[in-house]
């Protein structure tokens, strides 16, 4: 109440920054955990969606049996690793090497099986996950302007992951195979490396990082079924533009189409209000607002196919 | 010489004459059902031809031709809706604006290709989608009814069974077209780029203008489809081009038989008495199919065709 | 190296611009210098070999001439023009064509229909959609041709897939030939062949040798003795000699660096 009109614009246009910002870390770990498995296994997973919609119900469940959030979101992420490895030994494992049409037929198939799965368990109506006092409180990050707190603990959980996730790939033997494009078996045999071992664990992080982005959003925007198709697509526009089997390029990339996509939908029917009629912006607003991720996706696609910081030899 | 009695033509004959008895099959057991279930199946039939084109002929994955699906239904459903209820109308331009769009993505998406145009195409759809979502004059999400089906002056659409001999004869025209294509210029260039596009190269085509051209042929081949679609079920919503359905249009393909006139016919039969078949016996039905899908994609990666014709495909 | 002009004064060929001509063309990956300043030229009608020990830039700067490598710097001129930025496919319509090291066929197709789509690429456009290309002479005919002159005749109908490497390196070969060129680029024809079919090969292009102006890669130093007109050596990116086959045979810096491996050097 107390603040002028264009003093509101900005303080509206900071909190969608950080909102963008929230979801485009989000959007990294779907993405860092896709280009992961793409870039030790030549595996493209349609059902590492379903992994981000397990994290969430996970979480939602867990948190209402023992009562508390982060009991609960733990055992969530140790629930998705397992279901993920399971998932590797199962299913995956007999995808190896095959044609990538293989993969997107074979995980489309996992996609049906989980979404139907959990509306059997969990029943078609969608999870909600209550936040608890100490993290429902806001944060003053300016006089008289307030951030939810919980949205800054995503950040800042988000930003240690990727912070972990840059050690590992910078300064690991695992790391460098991220890093080479390595879906090589002889490579990585002659290393040392344990090759099924090390394909297990790599498909489990990569899940455990959805997982993660799942949960994390789930008091946000609730659990519900088809979540994970979504922003996986979303994510799979994250991975194009910032270049395939890129962990720096999906970093930079998320951010990015975060901030476009949130700071668009905010502000694009206002923009558009400056030269169009009333009638024509609120029509044209919400149309244009969620194109705008695939419009940026289709400049870069003229401008650099390969996307802004591809893997050397992909 | 090569007989032209071979166990699979048999099978694909007796298929044929299947499809033209339907409707007196109908008019003999007194209802409806099996006439409506089958227009139905004739008109994605013709949608899987058009994808078979260019994924079994053209080596192009295509994971977002429900668009061009949902874009035709939405020409005739917008027509309809504006007062222009002429078939001959809204047909052709069903076509050409299937055909644009076509012409639009497939400039953009044929930049790239193995995993990165699965994920161009898929999202590109996806934008589509939203658009369609976006769409509040034409109903948004929950759709858009349909009260007049394609005027065509003498030609009764209304007429379950007119409409259903008319799809066929569509479906039989479509493959007639793909026939000729694909054993013509035109279609060796295609066959041989997907078999080695460095060499097309090499020897002197300039391979992009041609799979673009075939591309847009397919998208207007499959706006067809949705036109036909919109008349059958005579409403029109942004479901039919959500990404699921581009899925269903690939399993088709595949199940049927890739890089065969006839393959996505009965691809299109197939996986519609079987989704029919198993949402009878639960309702869950999805659990079934999706682990069916990936024995499918690992055991018989040739179809329902490479099976008839001894396994050799695949 | 100032072979061309020397060239002239041996045989009584014009002295015309070369067909070919290769001008400071390097090209660098990284830190890697894969060709380093390269200066060389085919005169119409020769065969000029290019030899040199694995890893020396040999397919880096095919690769640059048939237009799949952008140079870092350099130009190259086929009849006069500029093609140094020209694309593969413009460069094929120019009569430039080339055979692969690895074999690159269509394997799912038959034979008759890899060269056929060969002769289709020179033969107009292709964008004909209802008749059926299988039964068109003006396509069929020139690829029966092609694959008589490699000795293919009775395998038309095989599919590729089903071939031996021997026959495949002849199809390589045919196709090349069906799209009517001024220059082959040959990239080590003879890769993987036998004696037999070595002996074999090495006929065929002596026969080539007076209808096509040849630029050969090749390991097999009795087949490049035996065919070149002249030979340019390559080590680490750089041309170190070029000139006649005996001067080159007896140049004490491609002894030292290439020629004394040359019992080894038959590729495998």
């Amino acid at each position: 109440m107390g603040l002028r009109g264009d003093a509101r614009s900005m303080v509206l246009f900071i909190e969608q920054c950080l909102n963008g910002l929230q979801f485009g870390l989000l959007l990294f770990l779907l993405a860092a955990g896709l280009t992961l498995v793409f870039g030790i296994m030549d595996l493209v997973n349609l059902a590492h969606g379903s992994l981000y919609m397990l994290g969430a119900y996970f979480a939602a469940t867990f948190a209402a049996l023992t009562g508390s959030f982060v009991l609960g979101a733990v055992l969530a992420l140790a629930a998705t690793l397992v279901v993920g490895m399971a998932v590797e030994v199962i299913a995956m494992r007999r995808l190896y090497g095959r044609d990538h049409l293989d993969h997107v037929l074979g995980t489309f198939g996992l996609i049906l099986f989980f979404n139907e799965l959990v509306r059997l368990v969990w029943g078609p109506a969608g999870r909600t996950l209550p936040l608890p006092d100490w993290l429902s409180t806001s944060v003053q990050i300016f006089p008289g302007v307030y951030y939810p707190t919980y949205r800054f603990t995503i950040i800042f959980v988000a930003l240690a992951v990727a912070l972990a996730l840059y050690f590992v790939v910078m300064r690991t033997r695992i790391g460098m195979l991220v890093r080479a494009g390595a879906s090589n078996r002889e490579m990585i045999g002659a290393l040392g490396i344990n090759i099924k071992l090390l394909y297990t664990f790599v498909f489990g992080a990569g899940a455990a990082l959805a997982g993660l982005a799942g949960l994390m959003q789930t008091p946000i925007l609730t659990a519900s079924i088809g979540m994970g198709e979504n922003i996986l697509i979303v994510a799979f526009v994250v991975i194009i533009i910032g270049g395939i089997g890129s962990i720096r390029g999906a970093f930079i990339a998320s951010i990015f189409v975060g901030l476009v996509d949130t700071v668009g939908r905010a502000f694009l029917p206002t923009l558009l209000k400056l030269f169009l009629t009333p009638a024509a912006a609120s029509a044209a607003g919400p149309a244009l607002s969620s194109m705008l991720i695939y419009l940026l996706m289709a400049i870069i696609l003229v401008v650099r196919p390969e996307g802004l910081f591809p893997a050397a030899n992909r | 010489m090569k007989s032209h009695v071979t166990f699979r033509n048999i099978v694909v004959a007796a298929l044929l004459v299947m499809l033209a008895l339907v409707p007196l099959y109908s008019a003999w057991i007194g209802n409806n059902f099996a006439l409506i279930l089958f227009t139905r199946i004739v008109i994605l039939a013709i949608a899987a031809v058009s994808l078979n084109l260019i994924m079994g002929y053209g080596g192009m994955v295509s994971f977002g031709h429900a668009a061009y699906l949902g874009i035709g239904a939405y020409v005739v459903g917008i027509l309809a809706y504006e007062g222009v209820p002429s078939g001959f109308l809204q047909w052709p331009l069903a076509l050409v604006v299937s055909g644009l769009f076509a012409l639009l993505i497939g400039a953009l998406s044929l930049r790239t290709r193995g995993v990165y145009f699965i994920m161009i195409t898929l999202a590109f759809a996806q934008m589509i989608y939203y658009v369609a979502v976006s769409l509040s004059r034409y109903g948004a999400d929950d759709g858009l009814t349909i009260y007049r089906r394609s005027q065509f002056g003498g030609l009764d659409l209304s007429n379950k069974v007119v409409f259903y001999y008319v799809c066929l004869a569509l479906l039989l025209l479509v493959i007639l077209i793909v026939w000729r294509i694909v054993n013509s210029r035109f279609g060796m260039v295609i066959r041989g780029a997907k078999s080695n596009e460095r060499r097309m190269r090499a020897i002197g085509f300039p391979t992009f203008r041609y799979r673009l051209t075939c591309f847009v042929i397919s998208g207007v081949i499959c706006g067809l489809s949705g036109a036909l679609l919109a008349n059958h079920t005579e409403f029109v919503s942004p479901a039919d081009m959500h990404w699921t359905r581009s899925g269903d249009l690939i399993i088709m393909v595949v199940l049927g038989g890739m890089g065969s006139l006839f393959g996505p016919v009965i691809g299109a039969v197939a996986f519609l008495l079987l989704e029919e078949g198993l949402a009878r016996l639960t309702e869950y039905w999805q659990i079934i199919f999706g682990p069916l899908l990936l024995a499918v994609v690992l055991y018989a990666r040739g179809g329902i065709d490479g099976l008839l014709a001894g396994g050799k495909r695949g | 190296m100032h072979a061309a002009e020397s060239m002239a004064c041996l045989r009584e060929v014009n002295v015309a611009e070369p067909l070919l001509e290769i001008e400071n063309l390097s090209k660098r990956f990284g830190g890697i210098v894969a060709s380093d300043n390269i200066t060389l030229s085919v005169e119409k009608g020769e065969l000029h070999a290019i030899i040199g020990p694995n890893g020396a830039g040999k397919t880096t700067l095919i690769s640059q001439l048939t237009g799949e490598l952008t140079p870092n710097a350099g130009r190259v001129r086929f009849a006069g023009e500029d093609i140094t930025a020209m694309q593969p496919w413009r460069r094929s319509l120019q009569g430039l064509a080339r055979s692969f090291q690895i074999t690159s066929v269509f394997l799912d197709l038959t034979v008759l229909d890899n060269v056929a789509l060969a002769v289709q690429a020179h033969a107009g456009h292709s964008f004909q959609f209802w008749k059926n290309s299988r039964k068109d002479p003006s396509i069929r005919e020139p690829a029966r041709a092609a694959l008589a002159h490699v000795g293919l005749s009775g395998r038309e109908d095989t599919v590729v897939s089903r071939m031996s490497h021997g026959e495949h390196r002849q199809l390589e070969i045919a196709m090349a030939l069906a799209t009517k060129p001024r220059m082959l680029l040959l990239d080590e024809p003879m890769a993987g062949m036998g004696p037999d079919e070595s002996a074999r090969l090495v006929k065929l292009l002596k026969e080539l040798k007076n209808e096509y102006t040849i630029l050969l890669i090749e390991h097999d130093m009795e087949a490049v003795f035996a065919l070149a007109d002249r030979i340019s050596v390559l080590v680490y990116g750089r041309v170190i000699a070029s000139g006649l086959p005996d001067d080159i045979r007896k140049d004490a810096e491609v002894r030292r660096a290439y020629l004394g491996e040359e019992k080894r050097a038959k590729h495998v």
